[in-house]
């Protein structure tokens, strides 16, 4: 049972969260208020003029195919780079944690590029896909005869951001995989090495299911952070291109906020982000809370 | 005692109505200018507000870096709506209608110098950079300051090893086609590619053979303006593009001026791209380049005519105090001055605001020198620009640009065809059209 505590007065409580609350306030109710707000006008820029247009904002968007487009890659975006990120990361923590030489030394490799700003991650990936001086560009031509294009093909676009957006992400999956790896206790394991059971099985019936509590946390922060986070690397390496193909739905918020200047309309997307967040949150809390158990 | 009172006081008075009628020493005032120029253009800015502090001690010009275009605009939007605008704002060229139509926000630049009584004759300006910012009755609204235009750039060694005359640019669009099939076949990747589809392919396509981008002028005479870009001209040219584009001779480099590597790593011969761009040629080719007019289509009637401009222009805020505008006044004559834009052109490249400038440098036999930059000048001087070539002045450039962009990447895919990509833009760009026009009525 957790120790309680009990506060002398009923007022100092209040006075100690009375900061972050002001900060959350300020920082996250007040904007998305604003947000919730200007969803519901068209605007100018300077703010010279407004119309109120109800609901307008939200209907344009929802008719407009290429939204819906917009969110079909998203979503497609963010789950592969969630499973591939996990995946990867998961298979390296398992790596990671057996006793081998030099093992510190790999966990600390592995645990580097999440120290690389998204923008120089996309700027890298970026480089090393170039289609002209690119090493990685170079080699799938030579090799497999593949003319590496993403300045036209969509596909090739798709799956650049998909590696550099994944790639950062495996070094925050990987430390979360190897604490979780480092508490699974080993007499289990060894118990059920003793019970006949080879490493497959160890792994799979075993360490798998005890990681679940961490899986399923990462597996929600990994969707937030391909739908909220990767707007760098979009911004950086296709800036939505070719066509649309990459336009995922936070770039285009940023897009038509801050380039286009379509207040209401941009209002109108993150306050549908703002949503889904919500929603994952949820998502996670429910879950995270009940049903996954040891 | 009373009587020597009273001189005493009537002396004070007399001196003070003496004072009164003596020219009142101008109050000084401190302004911002923010900026979006990096580099050695940043340090340029830097130094004519020096210079303009210097020569004078009533007013002080501080120029303030706020990151890119994007940024500096949405920095003074902020400001603005926070009631801390600073004096004096760059504003790149698609945000133009944007800031023309926030009428209460800016205060125009005519209106400006005649209520400061600065001395301003329009007259000695470009027509072609500063008609971009005026009104189709030739109101300057802002100040050109940093113009460029578009031109084509060859590589003489390519030209050499595809049995071409490297002094002799391409002048016409199917003598540059044919050139460029040479260059692929000299063993070059491919013939020639190009930056801003937009800007240059579109925009300055249109203007230069004197067929409209838009409706109204390009929409310089109201916001009820719609785009004409899907008309024979514009097909026929992109569609030209397109078939090169499956014959390999031309490649696509990528949006706004990332084709630039494609050039100066020498995997093409040919390239479009800004006069703004020629300092960054000049030190990344390894090998000798022209700088040639943009080809024109020899059967159309009035081309070539003249090409427009980019870059960004000078824009002042609304609500300032008399001795603010004042010095911006001021500081907007000594940034017109003939040596100040000398010193510009030369430093950065872009193209000087007045003729004297142009004629100060050309005196000085710069131009020997750096030919391409006084082609790009006669390029924009060669007509008399008419309704088709003054410019474009469209709401939602930006969203309109972007459009343009996206159809020609999926055009060259092969996800729709030029015909109908270029209906496509003209639909729903003119949906933002009638979107800005809703707003800004």
């Amino acid at each position: 049972m957790a120790k309680q505590y009990e506060f002398s007065s009923k007022g100092l409580p209040y006075l100690l969260v009375l900061p972050q609350m002001a900060i959350v306030l300020v920082f996250f109710f007040w904007p998305s208020a604003q947000a919730l707000w200007q969803s519901f006008f068209v605007q100018d820029a300077f703010g010279l003029r407004s119309i109120f247009v109800g609901f307008d904002n939200y209907l344009k968007l929802f008719r407009d195919p290429e939204y819906w487009d917009s969110f079909g890659v998203s979503a497609a975006f963010a789950v592969t780079v969630a499973l591939s990120s996990m995946g990867i990361a998961l298979f390296l923590a398992a790596q990671a944690n057996k006793k081998i030489r030099g093992a510190g030394f790999y966990k600390t490799m592995l645990t580097w590029p999440y120290a690389v700003a998204t923008m120089v991650a996309g700027v890298l990936w970026l480089f090393m896909f170039n289609p002209n001086v690119g090493v990685v560009a170079w080699f799938l031509d030579k090799t497999f005869g593949l003319e590496w294009n993403h300045l036209l093909d969509s596909t090739h676009a798709f799956l650049l951001i998909t590696v550099a957006a994944s790639w950062k992400q495996i070094a925050y999956n990987f430390v979360f995989f190897l604490a979780g790896l480092q508490s699974v206790p080993a007499t289990l394991v060894e118990a059920a090495a003793i019970d006949g059971a080879g490493s497959f099985t160890r792994f799979w019936r075993i360490i798998f299911p005890m990681l679940s509590p961490t899986t399923f946390y990462l597996l929600v922060m990994n969707l937030v952070y391909g739908f909220f986070e990767t707007f760098p690397i979009v911004h950086q390496v296709t800036g939505g291109g070719p066509g649309k193909a990459t336009s995922i739905l936070i770039y285009k918020v940023w897009r038509d906020g801050v380039v286009n200047l379509e207040l209401g309309s941009s209002a109108a997307q993150s306050v549908v982000l703002m949503i889904l967040v919500i929603g994952l949150t949820v998502l996670q809390f429910r879950f995270i809370e009940r049903k996954v158990t040891y | 005692m009373k009587t020597r009172n009273a001189w005493v006081l009537a002396l004070v008075a007399l001196a003070m109505v003496a004072m009164s009628c003596a020219p009142k020493p101008p109050e000084p005032a401190s302004i911002e200018f923010w900026h979006a120029m990096t580099g050695k253009n940043g340090e340029a800015v830097q130094k004519i507000c020096d210079d303009f502090n210097a020569s004078q001690d009533v007013y002080t010009v501080t120029p303030v870096y706020k990151g890119s275009y994007v940024d500096t605009m949405n920095a003074g939007i902020a400001a603005f709506r926070a009631g801390q605008a600073p004096a004096i704002i760059q504003v790149y060229e698609v945000g133009t209608a944007t800031m023309m139509a926030a009428k209460g926000a800016v205060k125009p630049v005519h209106v400006l110098m005649k209520e400061m009584k600065e001395k301003f004759d329009p007259k000695a300006y470009i027509p072609t950079i500063t008609g971009y910012y005026s009104t189709s009755k030739g109101e300057m609204i802002s100040i050109p300051f940093n113009s460029s235009t578009a031109v084509m750039y060859y590589n003489k060694e390519a030209f050499a090893k595809a049995g071409l005359d490297p002094e002799k640019a391409p002048a016409t669009w199917p003598e540059l086609f044919d050139a460029a099939r040479k260059i692929k076949a000299a063993g070059y990747e491919a013939g020639f590619t190009t930056n801003w589809i937009s800007w240059i392919q579109l925009e300055n396509f249109s203007a230069w053979h004197d067929v409209p981008f838009g409706t109204l002028s390009n929409g310089f005479d109201g916001l009820e303006a719609e785009l004409k870009i899907n008309a024979d001209l514009q097909v026929k040219h992109l569609t030209n593009l397109y078939d090169l584009s499956k014959e390999g001779v031309f490649k696509y480099g990528g949006r706004e001026n990332k084709a630039n590597p494609l050039f100066t790593g020498g995997v093409v011969g040919i390239h479009f791209e800004s006069i703004g761009g020629y300092g960054n040629m000049k030190a990344n080719c390894k090998f000798p380049f022209g700088v040639a007019r943009l080809p024109y289509y020899p059967d159309v009637a009035n081309a070539p005519q003249n090409s427009i401009i980019g870059g960004a222009s000078l824009w002042v805020f609304e609500g300032k105090t008399e001795p603010e505008y004042k010095a911006t006044a001021k500081f907007f004559t000594y940034l017109s001055s003939a040596e100040v834009q000398a010193f510009w052109h030369k430093t950065t490249g872009y193209l000087p605001i007045t003729i004297a400038a142009y004629e100060l440098t050309k005196g000085e036999g710069y131009y020997t020198e750096n030919p391409g930059l006084e082609v790009a000048i006669q390029q924009l001087l060669n007509k008399a620009p008419t309704a088709n070539s003054m410019g474009i002045r469209f709401g939602y450039m930006p969203q309109i640009r972007e459009l343009e962009d996206q159809t020609w990447e999926d055009i060259l895919a092969d996800k729709i065809d030029v015909k109908a990509g270029l209906d496509k833009i003209v639909a729903e760009g003119n949906i933002k059209l009638r979107d800005f026009e809703r707003l800004n009525k």
